[in-house]
Parts: structure tokens; sequence; C-alpha cells
């Protein structure tokens, strides 16, 4: 058939995996949105994967299954896919397409905005620095969050990663502020009671009015999970920089986001990369995570807290890999520590934020910060040293300085990283328990803290 | 005749237009209604392969596609230092006023500001002979740089006339022109460079003067020289790019080239904020005044990430040609492939190792051979150099992938970061174990003449206390500790030492982020005179318990972050100290 004002209906020629050939295409540009209708007039969303030669190659969100070759048909839309956004947004809860789910209509679109966002220009960006105060001692001590920052949580099949999301999601405040805050949360491929879980855990702390909530859950098709982060950074990035809201992303799992763009990538017969994930994965992900930030000149922020599952606990895995490369920083959850029934079982040797840095110290949280908390990483890395030493020679191998620093980790794990799913401590709090785990060992150890600091602070046993 | 044709094919950042019979290899088009930049990659028949520099979201068959007649080029005047590009020069600020917050398309822009004047001063006179590379007059385009106009290393020569006297004249101001047989060029203070052409020079020199980066680790164990490569691969969160970021802020280079090749904005926009304030703590000028930024974020369109290398490693190379030691820095090369690697994948090239194109090697070897220190083309004579930092990302940590094999092939100076350090907090997290640097020797004869002779011979000193550990550590880890006798437990006190008190530096800390040659001289003194002076000790009786427990060792520890540079002559009073404190501990002995 024939163009008609940028809108043309065409032929299927054939059909493989999340993906359908359209023939006879005429007018189809790059990354434009397709409607799919069958004989029977349901309708799919699609975009365009490559176009040229007459030919278009149309990635179905909603997935090919029941779709025919005869008497299917493909609309090409003329324009790019997305997202209705407005005020109106907020306590809402929509598909993983971005189409209400709550029963209630479309929300009064107060613009309509590409769901692929433009890459924010560097120059343009403000730098993260605002300290937000998590209430979770661990992160506020050591891998401290700040407003703009993307700082995924790496976890394992099983582990506790969405309570912690969680409880950051409900107690996350910037001290001393009453800005605007929203949560947008998008669920890609999780089970319906991890979502539920969330919508709960807003609910009950009288946050779910702020939020916004997006769900594709296992059960839903795969490919629209292409599509699910975007249209919740669609919105976020509406709330931040149109109507300066401090917003905070959660999106998980990651993991399956990358799997579904791996089924794509082998239906289109790529050349694989690592695990046959497509090469550009990281440049995918890129335009996910790099949706985070605060621009020069406008009020808002988005914060990212991805949550991804290692594949058998392998940090190494493309997906936590490549994702560590793009974050800034990394959670990991410890699978020794939560088989302690440790919560939140974070294990900070392995865990990171690359903006602490500039959030942290006076003016912000305390002037000795940075130096309290690089010396408690030097003495747990010692201490995790001396247990492993202990493991072999025996307690009674060890020096009293050897003894010293497993009562450091000890006091670590039991008064410092556990902390119950409701508690939420300031960071002058946290701080005292880092000084008291200092404290157990003797001053000419503590390397790592200017004199004027531990004469301040050193708790005298 | 430019060619001119029609897109047929949209994949991506890859696009196939036909009727582009004209078009030449790595000519500049501008392809469809929104006029985005891309360049030919491959010609078969009439039909030109093309990888587009921007968002190809929207592009449509039939769109028209006109080549330019020229390849990608950067252009090279006065204007180019405290700029932020982005991967094919187009000022970041620039296309900030075109589309605010976000990087819109198809916007064009010249790369520095052509109207703006500068004090041109000239240094030749009418009548004079010039030939390429001559340099004509100076601009002073930053309070610390004297921007050399030169006749473009592609010019015939000849002889000059109408050359314009002393004053302020902008970039498209003719300032003189050139006559050779009959032929008649202007000269301005701009002119434009192929990026994947390396610029001509007359010769190159040996390696022999350190780039001192003020990082102890670099500096002390593995240095590299002016002019020369050096390579930093690790897994994330090891610090890759806070080490760059030093080496960018303290190398004693005139000129840094920052290229930020798929990485994070946010990176970009702490150089942007951190360096205006941050001053070089040679000329106490402000460090934006001597760097020039490159910024393909990994959010960016993936071809101009190819491009950023070619087009950060041409403006060193032109600075360099005035007699500026430049550093380039590319976080990360990795990135860099990868966009090979996405285009070949697009082009159906059959695929080397991982999906990498078979021309990964040579390409690194292009670019890093674009490294030296060189004797300018023209005259007055000028020498400079180009020093090549890459940052390599290999996927989980893995230094057998191919980009960090091939990489270990083009390049001297390896500074392996390691996972395990840095998860103990160890920073600068290189392993002295698997990192090398090949200029050790060239380089020693400048530390002999400028700081003392005996410099090598510490160092080595010190670097066999950290080997002999490395071996003493399986056998702790088997035995424990007690197990070895006190002169090996020195070892490893002396060893851990090293690590706390020289390896380790804190980029963070206003004292300890930057140490002067004199200083990192002296601590390794003091490090290597405590080992001697142990083991003396032990020989004479003194118990390892005594040694530990002398207070000295924990001013020794803390000495990098308390003694600033201004200083040093601190540190020789804790030799004495030191000296006083093991005569003690022997004494006791003896009374006993």
């Amino acid at each position: 058939m024939t163009a008609k004002g940028g809108v043309q209906y065409s032929k299927i020629a054939e059909i493989k995996g999340p993906l359908v050939v359209v023939d006879d295409v005429e007018n189809a540009a790059f990354d434009e949105l397709v409607e799919i209708e069958t004989k029977e007039g349901e309708r799919r969303l699609g975009k365009v994967l490559e176009v040229g030669n007459g030919k278009a190659i149309v990635q179905v969100f909603e997935g090919t299954t029941g779709l025919s070759i005869s008497g299917t048909s493909a609309k090409f839309v003329g324009k790019l896919m997305e997202m209705p956004v407005s005020k109106e947004v907020l306590g809402r809860v929509f598909d993983g397409l971005g189409r209400p789910k709550d029963g209630l209509p479309d929300p009064i679109a107060d613009k309509f905005i590409d769901i692929n966002g433009e890459p924010m220009n560097p120059e343009q960006r403000e730098y993260p620095k605002d300290f937000i105060q998590t209430g979770v001692s661990v992160i506020d001590g050591m891998i401290t969050l700040v407003r703009g920052q993307k700082l995924p949580i790496f976890s394992g099949s099983g582990m506790s990663h969405n309570i912690l999301a969680a409880q950051i999601a409900r107690q996350a405040n910037v001290v001393g502020t009453k800005d605007d805050f929203a949560v947008v949360f998008a669920a890609i491929g999780v089970q319906y009671s991890e979502a539920e879980y969330f919508r709960r855990s807003l609910e009950e702390s009288g946050a779910l009015k702020r939020s916004v909530l997006f769900l594709n859950t296992a059960d839903d098709p795969a490919i629209e999970r292409i599509i699910t982060p975007r249209v919740a950074l669609t919105v976020a990035e509406y709330l931040a920089f149109d109507l300066g809201m401090h917003v905070l992303v959660i999106l998980t799992d990651m993991t399956n986001y990358a799997e579904a763009l791996r089924e794509i990538s082998a239906a289109r017969e790529e050349v694989p990369g690592r695990k046959g994930y497509p090469g550009y994965l990281y440049t995918d992900l890129s335009t996910i995570y790099e949706r985070a930030g605060k621009l020069n000149g406008r009020k808002g922020s988005v914060t990212q807290v991805p949550i991804l599952s290692m594949p058998s606990d392998d940090i190494t895995h493309p997906i936590p890999d490549l994702t560590g490369y793009i974050t800034e920083g990394q959670i990991v959850l410890g699978r020794d520590l939560f088989r302690q029934g440790v919560y939140p079982p974070i294990n900070i040797l392995m865990s990171l934020s690359r903006l602490m840095k500039d959030g942290i110290g006076a003016g912000s949280t305390r002037e000795d910060h940075s130096e309290i908390s690089n010396q408690v990483y030097d003495a747990y890395s010692r201490a995790q040293e001396v247990r492993a030493l202990a493991g072999i020679v025996g307690k009674a191998g060890l020096t009293d300085i050897d003894l010293k620093y497993m009562d450091v980790g000890d006091v670590f794990e039991k008064e410092f990283l556990t902390q119950a799913t409701d508690e939420n401590r300031t960071i002058e709090e946290t701080l005292t328990i880092l000084w008291k785990i200092v404290s157990k060992l003797p001053k000419n150890e503590i390397t790592k803290i200017k004199d004027k600091y531990v004469d301040q602070y050193y708790q005298e046993n | 005749m430019a060619a001119k044709g029609r897109i047929v094919w949209v994949s991506g950042p890859a696009v196939k237009a036909d009727g582009m019979s004209d078009a030449k290899m790595y000519e500049t088009v501008v392809v469809g209604n929104s006029k985005l930049v891309g360049e030919v990659i491959r010609l078969t028949g009439d039909v030109a392969f093309i990888q587009v520099y921007e968002s190809t979201s929207g592009l449509k068959p039939g769109e028209p596609v006109v080549g330019t007649g020229n390849p990608l080029s950067v252009l090279l005047g006065p204007g180019i230092i405290g700029q932020i590009y982005d991967g094919i020069q187009r000022p970041l600020k620039e296309l900030s006023k075109a589309s605010g917050s976000f990087i819109g398309r198809g916007i064009t822009t010249t790369p520095v500001d052509m109207i703006k004047k500068y004090h041109f001063v000239p240094t030749i006179s009418n009548g004079d002979n010039v030939a390429a590379g001559n340099v004509i007059g100076t601009v002073q385009e930053t309070d610390l740089i004297v921007h050399s106009i030169m006749v473009p290393p592609d010019h015939l020569g000849g002889k000059i006339s109408n050359m314009v006297s002393e004053g302020d004249y902008n970039l498209e101001t003719v300032l003189a022109t050139t006559e050779k047989d009959g032929e008649k060029i202007p000269l301005k203070m701009y002119h434009r460079w192929p990026v994947r052409k390396p610029r001509p020079y007359q010769n190159r020199y040996d390696p022999t003067v350190p780039l001192l980066t003020g990082q102890r680790v670099i500096d002390t164990f593995f240095p590299i020289a002016k002019g020369g490569t050096g390579s930093i691969p690790g897994a994330f969160g090891t610090g890759k790019t806070v080490t760059l970021h030093q080496i960018a802020k303290w190398a004693d280079s005139q000129v840094v080239v920052y290229i930020g090749c798929g990485e994070r904005g946010n990176e970009m926009t702490e150089v942007l904020v951190e360096f205006p304030h941050l001053k070089d703590p040679r000329s106490g000028k402000p460090l934006m005044d001597r760097t020039v930024l490159v910024a393909n974020t990994s959010n960016m369109p993936v071809a101009a990430r190819e491009a950023s290398i070619y087009t950060g490693v041409t403006i060193a190379e032109y600075y360099r040609d005035m007699g500026y030691d430049v550093v380039l820095v590319a976080d990360s090369t990795s990135r860099w492939a990868e966009s090979l690697r996405e285009m070949s994948g697009r082009l159906e090239e059959m695929p080397a190792e991982e999906g990498y194109p078979s021309y990964l090697a040579s390409r690194l070897a292009e670019f890093y051979e674009r490294a030296g220190r060189v004797r300018a083309v023209g005259s007055p004579d000028r020498d400079g150099s180009v020093t090549l930092v890459g940052a390599v990302s290999p996927s989980g940590g893995d230094f057998t992938e191919p980009v960090t094999t091939h990489t270990m092939r083009f390049i001297k100076t390896f500074w392996a970061l390691d996972a395990k350090l840095a998860y103990s907090r160890h920073y600068p997290s290189i392993n002295w174990m698997n990192s090398y640097s090949g200029y050790l020797g060239d380089i020693a004869k400048w530390w002999g003449e400028n700081i003392n002779s005996d410099w090598l011979s510490l160092r080595s000193e010190a670097y066999g206390v950290l080997q002999r550990e490395d071996t003493l550590k399986e056998i702790v880890r088997l035995l424990g500790p007690e197990a070895l006798p006190d002169e090996e437990k020195l070892i490893l006190e002396v060893a851990r030492m090293l690590k706390i008190g020289l390896l380790q530096q804190n980029s963070f800390d206003d004292v300890d982020t930057y140490c002067s040659p004199q200083k990192q001289y002296k601590l390794l003194k003091l490090l290597v005179e405590f080992y001697r002076r142990g083991q003396q000790a032990l020989k004479e009786g003194a118990l390892l318990a005594d040694i530990r427990a002398m207070p000295i060792v924990t001013t020794l520890l803390k000495a990098r972050m308390d003694i600033k540079d201004n200083e040093i002559s601190k540190l020789d009073q804790l030799d004495i100290d030191m000296k006083e404190q093991f005569k003690s501990i022997i004494g006791v002995k003896v009374t006993n």
C-alpha cells in the first residue's frame, strides 16, 4: 500500500522471534513507532530497528505470539515513541509501556516526550554533591549517596535487595531541606510479589501519592522490558527538570532488561559479544544510566538506584561488569553476610560510591567523615585477612594486634552494618559508631586520620 | 565535485546511501534533512557506507546525503585551550546555546570564536621566505599559553608579503600572504588538519626526561617519559579515572588534552567544575588555562566516540608543534575499540577475537605511535612532546582480553590496577608486581642529575623489599607470620610501611594529592634507611617488637600527609629522630 501523509499500512513478510519484517515500506523512519494490527483487530506496538531497500525490521514490544503473516498489517505512525506526561502521573500505576494499569483513564498530557531522551550536555550538568541521608548507616557512612547519582545495588537471587531499596525509598532525604520529592519505580520482569511489596511499602509510608509505578512483571511480554526503564526515566526527567522535583528512580531488575536486549540481538543475527550479549550492551545501558543527574539552572534532580541480580553471584558477568563501568559506584550484597542473617548484607569492600568524596565533609556531614571511613575500610579489610589467617593457624597463632582487628570486624558487622528495616539512623549516630569501631584499635594503628580528629573523637577504652 | 546521494538504508549509527560515486573514503558528509554529520567508511559501487556522528532517530530512506569534499578535520588556532568539545570538535557550550541542557542534532558551530581578537606579534617581516611549519608570529592564548601561529605543515611555503603589523586581529584576518611560483596563499591565525593524518615533524628524540605526575607510585616506581606511552587497565572501581584525573591535574606538561571517550557525563563535569579552581603547582595559574577537553560520554552517539580519539591527538600534536610538552589522556580506549566493533559489526566484517575487527591492533598501534618527543617542522627550532596515556576497561577485569593484550604491545609503561588493592582501599591501586616501566633506564640520568645520584639504587632496594614480601606472603598464608625469622618479619614490616607511607596516596587530601620529586626522594630514602637500620639493629640484638613500637614508624607512615611540599626539610629531622630511636632500642638490649 502507499504512503499517506507519513502514515502507511504494509504487509508482513516475515516473523522471527520478537521481530517482524515489513515489506513495501516507502516512508518509514529509523526508530519510528509502529502499530501492528491483527486480523482480529488486536493492536500491538513496535519500533523500527532497521529500514531500507523497501523493508523495515520492526521490534514488537508485546511479542509476536499469535501473529500471522496473512491479515496482519503494520501502520507507521509517523512519530517516535512518546510518553504523555503531566503532574497527574503522580500516584498512578502504569504498565511497562506507560499505559494506565490502575483502571483510571489516561492522564491529561501536559506534553509528549520522546522516551529515548537526549544525552545531557556534560557542560550543562551540575556536579552532584548534596548528601542524601538514607538512614542506613553503611550507606551513609561508607558508600554515601548524593543527589543526581546513579548507584546500583548488585544482588543475587533471593537476597534482600528489595527490602533495602524500599528502605532507601522510604527514608531518603536531604538533611535540613523540605524540597519536593518523588519516587519513580519501574519493575522490569520481576515477580508480581516483589512489585507488590514495593507498592505496599510506599503506601504504608504515605509516599504512594508522590510515586509513579511502571510495572512489567515476569508474566508480561519480555520485549516490553526494553521500553519500561525508558518511559520511567522520561517521567522522572519531566518531574525533575520541568517540575523541579527531586526524583529517586528505582529500576528492578536490570538483568531482565539486558536479557530482553539479547533476545532481540539474537533474532537479528548480530555478531555477539560476551555471553551472547550484543557488543553494544555498554552503549545501550549507558542510555539508561546516564539519564541520572542534575542540570545547571534547574531545581530538580534524578537519582537512580538500579537493582540487578548477578547471575551465579558473578560480578564479572557482562551485566554487572558493564553496569559498574557506567554507574557512579555500586552497592554489592554479599552471600556470606546474607547467610549469616545480616541485614543489610552489604559487602563494603566491594562497594563504592564515586561521588561520596564531594557529598561529605564539613558543611554536609562532618569534617572527619572521609578519613574515618577510609580508616574503617582499611581496618575491616585487615580484619578479613586476620580472619582468613585465624582459619589456618587458629586464634592462638594471632598476635595481640591481630585479635584487635578481629574485634573490629565483629563490631563492624554487629553494631554498624546490622540494622532494622525500619531503623532510620542520623549521620551523627552513624559516625559515632564508626569511631567506636576505630577506637578498638590502639592509636598507632590509625594512619589515615589526622591527629586533630583522633584527639577529638577517639573513644578511650 | 561534491557527491550528492540518497539514503537507502538506516540502522542505528550506520547509513547506506546510493548515488555516491563521487564520494571519497573518510570524506565528511551531511546526512538527511536534519543535516547530521557523518563520515564515509566504505564504498561499494555507488553505495557509500556512512557512520553518523549524531543520533539517527527519525532518519528515513530517500533523504539526501551531500559530500563536503573534505576529510574529517579539526580547526587549529587560538581559542582551543579551555574548551570542552564533543567528538568532532563542536564546543559543548555552543551546543547548549542552540539546544539547551540536552544535546540536539544537526547543529553547526565553529570550534573556536572566529570574531574574538588576539594581540598578534609578528616574528617575521615582509620579504622573508617561509617554509611549512615556520612560526610567523605569536598570540597570548591564555595566561599560560603563548600560541605560535605557524605556516600549515602541508603549505608550499614562499615569500611573505602584506604582513600585518603588531596589533589585535581575529581569526579570519589575513595576516600575510605567501607567494611561490605565482601562487598566492593567505595565512590566517588558524588552519585545518585532517584528524586521521599524523602531523609531520623533523625528527624524534629518545624519551629521556620523566613526565612528573606528582604520584609516587608512578614517578618513583613506574615512571613515564615525556613523549612516552602508558596504559592503565583496570576493572571498574579500581580508580582509573581518579588516577587519570591526577595525571591531568599535576603532570608537568604545559598542555593537557583530556578525552572522555564513552565515559560518565559527571566525570567531565567534575573536570569542568574543578580545574578552573585548581592551581598548577608550578605556575600558580588555573589548570583550565592549559587544558582542552574532548567529551563523548557513554550516551552520546557511538560513532563520534571513534572520532574523539583522533580529534584529541591532532590537537595535542598541534601544541607539540609549538614546542610544548603535551599530555593526552584517553579514558577509555576500550570504549573507542567497542565503537570500532560496533561499526565493524554493522559493516558485516568478519570478526576476530570477541567480535572486535581484525584491524583493532593496527588502529591501536597507529594511535600510540603518535606519541613522541620531536623537533617540529620549520623554524625557529622547537622541541615538543606528546605523551599518550590510555585507560583500558577490560571486561570482567580480565587482562587477557583483546584490547588490553593488543595495547600492551604498543606501550612502554603499564600501570596494572588491581581490584583486590582497591577493595582494601589501597589507592592508587596500581599493583607493583604486575606493573612495569620501560623508561626506568632512560630517565635514571635525569633523576641523578636533578635530584640525587642514588635514586635508582634506592628505588631498586625498595622494590626488592616489595618483591621479597610477595614471596613471603605465601608462607605466611600457609603457616602464619610467627613461622618467619625476625629478619623476614622486618621485611613484612618495611613492605607495609612502603605501601602505606609511599605507594598509597590520597588524591582527596590537600597535601598528599601532589608530591614533588624532592619529597618523593626523601620519603623513599627514609624508608630504605629504616630498612637498613632495622636490619643492622636486629644484628646487634634489638627486638623486632621494639622496632615496631618506635614512634617513628607512625610518623613515617603519616609523613606523606603531614609534611607539606614547602617544608620538606622537616623530613631531614625525621632521619635524625629515627637514628636516635634505633640507638635507644639497641641500648635497651645492651643494658639488659
